[in-house]
Formats: C-alpha cells, sequence, structure tokens
C-alpha cells in the first residue's frame, strides 16, 4: 500500500511471516509459463500456491518447471491439495509436497465433497486437519462461509481460515456478505476469502468486509487479458483494504445534502 | 520371469525395470527436470536416502512434482 493510509494498516502476518500483498494467486489455467509470470508480477501477490502432480514421465524435460519460475526464494509457496476428495489422500498430498519443497510446512488444505460445486468436505477436512496438526504443518483451510466451522478450524490449529466466496471458479462473487463479516468479527487468525471471486469489485468487496486477503487463480487466468486483470486485483485488493480502514459511511435510506444549507442565494 | 527382471507400477502406469535400481538410479533415468518427491508403497522415500533405498518388485512408486494450481 502506498497511499497515506498505508501507514496506519498492519502488514499481513501469516505463519510470522510478513507480506506486503494481501492478494495470494493461484498458479493454475495460464497460457503458457511466461504468462504465469507475468501476471503473477503484476498481481504483487507474494504468496502463490501450486499442486503437487505426478510428473509426465519422458514428456517434460525441456518445459521449464513451475518453481523455475516462481523460485521459492522469491515466493512463499503454498502447496495445496486440489482433487482430494478424501483425508488420506489430502494428509498424502501435504507429506508429498513437505519433501518436495525441502521440509516446507506451510500448506493450503482443501477437501473436496463434491464435483458439481467442489464445496468442501467439511468432515473429510477436520479429519485432515487433526492429523496434519499433530504432523507440524501450518494450515491455511479452505472452508465454507460458515462462522461456526471457521471458528471450529482456528479452535483445532489452522494458522488461516479460508472462507469461500461462492463455488471454485464459478466468477459469482461474495455471495454471503454477511456470514464473512461474522467470520472476520469472530476470528483469532488471519481470514482469507478463497475461490468464487470473478472481477475486481469483488475483491475489493472481500476486502471491504474487512477480510485480511483474498485468494483467487480463474479469475484472473481466465480473464481475456490476465496481466491486465492481475494489475486491476491487485489495486481492488489495496482500495478495498483502504476503504475498510477508512470506515465507510453508514447507509441512510434518504439524500444528506453535501453543499451548505445556509448562504444560498 | 528371470529373477532380475521386476514389475512395478510407476504413477499408475505398470512398467517392467531390466535390471535392479535404486531409487536414485530410477529418478536419473526418468531425466525429470526440476524438484521431485517419491513415494514407494505410500511412504515417503527422502531425498537423502535415494542412493541406499532400492525398488523391490511389484512396488507401487509415485514420482510427483509442483504443477500449476490455484
Amino acid at each position: 500500500m502506498n497511499a497515506s493510509a498505508g501507514s496506519e494498516d498492519q502488514p499481513l502476518v501469516i505463519d510470522g511471516r510478513t507480506y506486503r500483498s494481501r492478494l495470494l494467486v493461484g498458479t493454475g489455467k495460464y497460457r503458457d509459463m511466461n504468462e504465469t509470470r507475468r501476471a503473477i508480477d503484476a498481481s504483487g501477490a507474494e504468496i502463490v500456491t501450486v499442486a503437487i502432480r505426478r510428473t509426465n514421465i519422458g514428456q517434460d524435460k525441456d518445459q521449464p518447471s513451475l518453481l523455475e519460475i516462481l523460485p521459492p526464494n522469491e515466493f512463499t509457496i503454498l502447496p495445496n491439495t486440489a482433487g482430494c476428495y478424501d483425508a488420506d489422500c489430502a494428509v498424502r498430498t501435504c507429506r508429498l509436497a513437505r519433501e518436495l519443497l525441502d521440509g516446507h510446512n506451510l500448506i493450503k488444505l482443501e477437501v473436496l465433497g463434491d464435483e458439481k460445486t467442489l464445496y468442501p468436505d467439511i468432515p473429510e477436512t477436520i479429519k485432515a486437519t487433526e492429523i496434519l496438526v499433530k504432523d507440524g504443518f501450518r494450515i491455511m483451510v479452505y472452508t465454507n462461509d460458515d462462522p461456526v466451522m471457521a471458528k471450529r478450524f482456528e479452535e483445532l490449529g489452522c494458522i488461516a481460515v479460508m472462507p469461500l466466496a461462492a463455488p471454485i471458479g464459478s466468477g459469482l462473487g461474495i455471495r454471503n456478505p454477511y456470514n464473512i463479516r461474522t467470520i472476520v468479527e469472530n476470528a483469532g487468525v488471519p481470514i482469507l476469502v478463497d475461490a468464487g471471486v470473478g472481477t475486481a469489485s469483488d475483491a475489493a468487496i472481500a476486502m471491504e468486509l474487512g477480510c485480511d486477503g483474498v485468494l483467487m487463480n480463474t479469475a484472473i487466468a481466465g480473464a481475456k487479458n490476465p496481466v491486465l486483470m492481475a494489475s486491476a486485483m491487485n489495486k481492488a485488493i489495496q482500495a478495498g483494504r483502504e476503504a475498510y480502514l477508512a470506515g465507510r459511511i453508514p447507509r441512510k435510506a434518504y439524500a444528506s445534502a453535501s453543499s451548505p444549507i445556509e448562504g444560498i442565494i | 520371469m528371470p529373477p532380475e527382471i521386476m514389475q512395478v507400477v510407476l504413477n499408475g502406469k505398470t512398467q517392467t525395470l531390466d535390471k535392479p535400481l535404486t531409487v536414485a538410479q530410477l529418478v536419473d533415468s526418468l531425466a525429470l527436470e526440476g524438484k521431485l518427491a517419491v513415494e514407494i508403497n505410500q511412504e515417503i522415500i527422502p531425498r537423502g536416502r535415494y542412493d541406499e533405498t532400492r525398488i523391490n518388485d511389484g512396488d507401487c512408486i509415485e514420482v510427483v512434482r509442483a504443477v500449476g494450481g490455484g
């Protein structure tokens, strides 16, 4: 943040590390590695999510690897458990990610319940959380916009709670702003909206509600011009944060004149 | 089948290895670039143990890397 309001803000702190940017981005769905890197630079994001997948044996030796384009000494790499529909798959994926990233134990836990909505399977997410917390992982958990569950994940030891705005990749925006606000009010850990953002105003609304950050992928990578959308999201996150800190006026049913009443000719 | 011929499942596909291999030799033979993690029969093999860990007949091996994802 570069405006004067910036001096009043505290930086985002995730697992003891300080970040200037409150925008976290995924790295999927880009045309190529070059576009990935340019969009992420335009977004200003310092935390990027990655998926853990089987190597394509014998097919990929000439292509640069994602971690060469986004080196771990430049970005905080946040491996996800996308594609897992049960706790066992998620736990296995996290352990592979930790080995892959030389002991790095910050992960994004998502356990999906349904292919149509990609809504989280909460019982399996709880089961995975309990195992992973004991195993020393630092968990940023994808959950639904339920204030009770959000608090429960915090109590289970998650270091950040990430309620969805709307289904993953849907671009529907914040479907339940009152729940998001309640989750933020109750929280003792960072709350980040994860999934469902469609355009810059959605990201700004999340920040105006008091969220600590927003994680998105499709809204940027799926835009006609991903690099330009990344830049728009960067600004929307900052604008929404400043508006939240500034404190908006209350909504009123009727007009309130901006010019003085007295001295009218 | 001669004793040195082994069948393994590598990333979900059945493969025949014509000689005994360590994990280090297997990874080298795949000529993969970048950071990897290896799991055999659902147990992670730490990078420091690739040289000493032998592949056995019937092993189910996963070799994974980081890819784009949200």
